[in-house]
């Protein structure tokens, strides 16, 4: 392997990237818009569902619990129906999620018998925050139950002590706010690391073959090891560009809390990066048009990044098989380390499973996408 | 390494096929030391795939190749050393400037500093090329941007020199020119192949090979191959020279006609007996001839007649 060569062709090919504008903005523009696309477009948290209430008591005590409803920021109260047909056409037609109904007798049964039902409906369609809304109204009847109880009894006379005897003091580590951009964040930031990486380098070789610049490449003594890592050299720096711009805005305009340090980041996109790179350098190599390359190189990083690299379903949730597949999603190591660093403040020394995993794919990915390119036009 | 063998390339019953069709059929012909030669023929003849299967970005299906005394098939890298290989399609990049390509092609060669340098300073002025090293490779003309594929080609000073269709789209003055340098580079020793389908640049080579349909027909100099030919060659120069081809076919004797720039070349079996008995039928069609007299056959006029003789004989 001769380094002069390794320079020639990093050389030649900074020039040619340089030399075309429009390659150039769409590479530093990408990972900008890509990030504000998916850092807004994608968002778990279960907030401000829209609410439906109908009450058939109409007193204080019913309007009491209503009125907890609408102070959570769990609900936004869109909605006093008149009448139950009100509340399905509210539901049928989207515009609530889920609705509280409080039966007539509500207050005397709940006197009388010391117990009382009302309705809740939920929109199962999206079936995550249908469960998610139920369990936050149902903690919202429950505290109003508690107090009603507590009332009960001191009115007979009881004495009672206010403190429950067992409580859980739960406190969240890592993201306290329980805020799912914190983690989200991290995730698209590994996405369009995937995405833009593998973009810069599918078209470098597919260009060389239908430019014809290729064959006369592979007349002289060069060596495929040479050839690739001349040609990604460049894209390993305007590759570190765009993660700059993409760990940039997770941090200061995504109020990413970052824990981590500087050089850990930097060491482990780098080798992401080198993983990236090298997929795109193989499709290239493999597909000899550049459309072609390019849309190859695009399904083979987003889909896998998007479905098994943890980033949007959680991987300890998939089926055993789907699980074992995640290991070989060069991004499911990079999101580990990534949220890791963030929220964790996690060094390399704790990382070193998902590190040695990602620096050992970038070693089988460098040999695979070297061997594969041949110096013949057969 | 084998000290300068006597043959720059040896090729031995080579074969290529894409699929049903024989590219490259058997085919072998030796080029000795410092000589040019030539891979004539018509579009389809299988030049562009012999000139591959030399630079080694293209592996014979059967045969073996030598190129200075190193066998392509066994070690095609270290031939690659000694080989300077221009393709039939502009190679080299068109958004960097001339020096640029001339760097990069010394680079891959691991050319010393210095003696590239002084070269590529050298082969650019004998081209006319030095005012034009800061240009684009992309904005210069068909024959600029030939002399600069063939100065990256020599950077490395190779031994053997393949030229893939190197005057094809380039003008005349730029042709003389390109064929200037390549006479330049035999006086100091680079043997060349060369294909084209110009065949009065075949006449150029020192020796050739006429190649049609994958096979080699004729081998040998371009006199030789043209003595070689029975009978003669009448030249009739006319403005219109289109309507005389009507008005000789089928006269007795008249084995071909070539319709060239200026007239028509005839092909007759005896030029002594046919020459008065066509001027006597051109006057007696009517049409206007500028001049009526025998010529030595061009390699075109041999090209035609040895296709013809082949299609009598199948």
């Amino acid at each position: 392997m001769k380094i002069r060569r390794i320079v020639a062709i990093g050389r030649k090919e900074t020039l040619q990237v340089l030399r075309d504008p429009r390659s150039l903005t769409i590479a530093l523009l990408l990972p900008l818009m890509q990030m504000f696309m998916l850092g807004y477009g994608v968002n778990l948290d279960v907030k401000h569902i829209p609410l439906c209430v109908l009450d058939q008591e109409g007193n204080q005590r019913s309007q009491d619990l209503l009125k907890r409803f609408a102070a959570s920021r769990y609900f936004d109260l869109y909605k006093v129906a008149a009448s139950i047909a009100e509340v399905r056409h509210e539901i049928d037609g989207g515009a609530c999620r889920i609705a509280i109904v409080v039966p007539a007798g509500f207050s005397r049964k709940l006197v009388d018998q010391g117990a009382a039902t009302v309705q809740l409906l939920v929109d199962g369609t999206d079936s995550n925050t249908a469960t998610i809304a139920a369990a936050y109204a149902g903690s919202v009847v429950a505290a109003y139950s508690g107090e009603v109880q507590l009332q009960a009894i001191q009115r007979r006379g009881g004495q009672i002590q206010t403190l429950t005897p067992v409580a859980v003091q739960a406190r969240v580590w890592f993201n306290e706010d329980l805020e799912s951009s914190y983690f989200i964040i991290p995730g698209v930031v590994a996405l369009v690391m995937a995405i833009v990486g593998a973009q810069l380098t599918s078209l470098t070789i597919a260009r060389e073959w239908e430019r014809g610049t290729m064959e006369l490449m592979v007349s002289t003594p060069v060596t495929p090891m040479e050839l690739m890592l001349g040609k990604l050299s460049p894209y390993f720096v305007l590759g570190l560009v765009d993660a700059g711009i993409c760990l940039a805005l997770a941090v200061g305009w995504f109020e990413v809390p970052f824990h981590g340090t500087l050089p850990t980041l930097f060491f482990t996109t780098s080798l992401f990066l080198s993983v990236v790179l090298c997929i795109g350098y193989y499709v290239s190599v493999s597909i000899r048009s550049q459309v072609g390359a390019s849309q190859v190189a695009l399904i083979l990083t987003m889909l896998p990044t998007t479905l098994l690299s943890g980033f949007s379903f959680p991987i300890d949730q998939m089926p055993a098989l789907v699980q074992d597949i995640t290991y070989l999603v060069s991004a499911r190591y990079y999101v580990t380390i990534l949220k890791a660093i963030f929220l964790k403040g996690a060094t390399v020394s704790e990382l070193a499973v998902p590190i040695f995993s990602l620096t050992a794919y970038a070693i089988v990915l460098v040999v695979l996408a070297a061997r594969a390119f041949r110096k013949t036009l057969d | 390494m084998n000290a300068a063998p006597d043959s720059a390339v040896d090729v031995r019953a080579v074969s290529k096929r894409f699929g049903a069709l024989a590219a490259v059929d058997q085919m072998s012909f030796s080029v000795r030391q410092g000589e040019i030669f030539g891979l004539v023929g018509p579009d389809g003849a299988g030049k562009t795939t012999s000139m591959r299967m030399l630079a080694s970005v293209m592996r014979p299906d059967t045969g073996g190749i030598l190129i200075d005394g190193v066998d392509v098939l066994a070690d095609p890298e270290l031939a690659k050393q000694h080989v300077s290989y221009m393709p039939q399609r502009f190679g080299l990049y068109e958004d960097l400037t001339v020096d640029e390509n001339i760097r990069f092609y010394a680079d891959l060669f691991e050319v010393p500093d210095k003696v590239w340098r002084e070269r590529a300073l050298r082969l650019l002025a004998a081209s006319g090329m030095t005012p034009f090293g800061k240009r684009l490779a992309g904005q210069l003309s068909g024959g600029m941007k030939q002399k600069l594929g063939l100065t990256c080609a020599l950077v490395h000073a190779p031994r053997v020199l393949l030229l893939d269709e190197p005057t094809t789209g380039v003008d005349p003055v730029s042709r003389r020119e390109f064929w200037q340098i390549l006479y330049a580079l035999r006086a100091e020793g680079v043997s060349m192949v060369i294909s084209t389908a110009y065949l009065d640049e075949a006449e150029r080579c020192d020796r050739l090979a006429l190649l049609h349909q994958g096979r080699i027909m004729y081998c040998d100099t371009p006199r030789k191959l043209k003595q070689g030919m029975p009978g003669a060659i009448i030249l009739v120069t006319s403005a219109q020279p289109r309507p005389l081809l009507e008005v000789v076919q089928g006269i007795d004797g008249v084995e071909g006609v070539l319709l060239v720039g200026d007239g028509i070349h005839i092909h007759v079996d005896d030029a002594e007996c046919r020459l008065p008995q066509l001027a006597q039928a051109i006057a007696a069609s009517g049409q206007t001839a500028g001049g009526i007299r025998q010529i030595e056959p061009t390699v075109e006029d041999l090209f035609v007649a040895l296709l013809e003789r082949r299609q009598q004989t199948p």
